[in-house]
């Protein structure tokens, strides 16, 4: 009796896979996959996320139809050969084999890394990641992006407005369509500042200037989190944001102005990052 | 207090709360019901530290938008003049608590102290919100001994942050 041609029924079963996983993956699964669709770069992170999930189908798709396929019919029977089990024919090289896989997954992995440097440089400005004082994507000067700073101390969130007097303020609240260049810092301890929504994620390190960028295209509520286990409290270092309109957003500063013009004076002179001195009885 | 003065760690600062039968008891879960008015009264006897950010140092959430120190309404603190914070951030309430002067005669420096000792009196009134679990805490680096004030006391519930159960 002639052998099944195992390789060509396992290349169908994989390519029939590969369709129905890819398939399901940005059709039905891929929408509700995070960061969704808050700000230009939660939007190109939902992107890559769907895209590097939709490639690694065909790999899962191989793993499962060869797994099915020789639990199937690779199967020994009850009792083997002769009533002893025995090992099948060794496996030898296959040249042609081991090249084909080098080369594709060296494309996968080369292709991919190529296409998140331009994702990353491109225009997504670091895809809202912190990169760090010295970003290496900037938007463009036209941009005119509002500088927010960001700090992070035991247990809470607090942001200043330079174009705003210096303004701090204990919420967080940006104007949507436009660009926000936000310096992350720390007064203690290392924090991460995530804005969940607007895919914004930007470690918090003391004396450390770090610049994220996002440009919200929302207006809705956003959740503010502290993403690095920094002490007793960290599961409640959580803020509410909003994103809002423009007339709403110049509102709403004028408001913190008046509200905070008491202390305003006595926040230190503005800068990307600050780390006071200990306090005067501290060890 | 400047330092509780029991065991299991007799140095460090903390609150204490006077219970309905007027004794001071060491906690910081605190109850409140909900949607009520609250007045607060704080004693502090402890020197002031400076806070790390001055932005704590003005009154936040209070009925009034002000709190008092001895009996004069105030709505910023000099951010060197705060011994501690009480601040509840879910709810956007946070006062700075004057600290009492170094140079202030007959100074308490171990619980209990009694209000013949030197020390500041703070009050405010604030809106209970809904019914739920809110984390107070202070927000001035306050740990004597510690790296820049923060670990000990500040790093364990029950000295300078808690819990206050709305119900």
């Amino acid at each position: 009796v002639s052998e099944p041609r195992h390789g060509v029924r396992i290349a169908a079963l994989w390519a029939g896979l590969t369709v129905v996983l890819v398939l399901i993956m940005v059709f039905l699964l891929g929408p509700h996959i995070p960061p969704y669709h808050g700000s230009e770069q939660s939007e190109d992170q939902h992107k890559v996320n769907v895209t590097l999930a939709a490639l690694a189908m065909p790999v899962v798709a191989l793993i499962w139809a060869y797994f099915g396929y020789a639990v199937a019919v690779f199967r020994q029977g009850s009792g083997g050969v002769d009533g002893a089990l025995v090992d099948g024919p060794p496996i030898t090289a296959n040249a042609r084999i081991q090249i084909t896989w080098l080369a594709v997954t060296s494309v996968l992995v080369l292709g991919l890394a190529v296409y998140g440097t331009v994702g990353l440089l491109g225009d997504s400005h670091g895809a809202g990641g912190g990169q760090g004082p010295n970003p290496l994507s900037k938007p463009p000067a036209s941009s005119d992006p509002l500088q927010v700073q960001v700090i992070g101390q035991q247990w809470l969130w607090t942001f200043r407005y330079p174009s705003y007097g210096g303004v701090e303020t204990a919420t967080l609240e940006l104007p949507v369509n436009r660009m926000v260049e936000f310096h992350v810092t720390s007064l203690d301890v290392a924090h991460s500042f995530w804005a969940y929504e607007l895919g914004v994620k930007a470690d918090a390190i003391p004396g450390n200037d770090n610049v994220a960028y996002v440009e919200p295209t929302k207006v809705e509520g956003i959740q503010v989190r502290c993403a690095e286990l920094c002490g007793l409290w960290h599961g409640h270092m959580n803020t509410f944001g909003r994103v809002v309109t423009g007339a709403q957003f110049a509102n709403w500063i004028a408001a913190r102005q008046s509200q905070f013009h008491g202390i305003t004076k006595d926040l230190p002179q503005y800068g990307p990052s600050y780390f006071p001195d200990p306090q005067r009885r501290a060890g | 207090v400047p330092s509780f003065g029991h065991a299991p760690d007799p140095d460090w600062v903390s609150y204490l709360a006077q219970d309905s039968s007027g004794h001071w008891q060491h906690t910081t879960i605190y109850k409140v019901p909900a949607h009520t008015l609250v007045t607060v009264t704080i004693y502090n006897f402890d020197g002031a530290s400076g806070l790390r950010n001055p932005f704590m140092s003005q009154v936040r959430g209070t009925r009034g938008g002000n709190a008092g120190i001895d009996g004069k309404a105030f709505t910023v603190l000099d951010p060197d003049d705060a011994s501690h914070t009480f601040t509840i951030p879910d709810i956007g309430l946070s006062v700075p608590l004057k600290g009492v002067g170094d140079d202030a005669p007959n100074q308490c420096s171990v619980a209990p102290c009694p209000l013949s000792q030197a020390h500041t009196t703070i009050t405010f009134t604030f809106m209970s919100p809904g019914k739920g679990t809110y984390r107070w805490q202070c927000f001035v680096p306050c740990a004597a001994g510690f790296i820049y004030g923060f670990g000990g006391p500040m790093q364990t519930i029950g000295w300078m942050s808690g819990e206050i159960e709305v119900t």
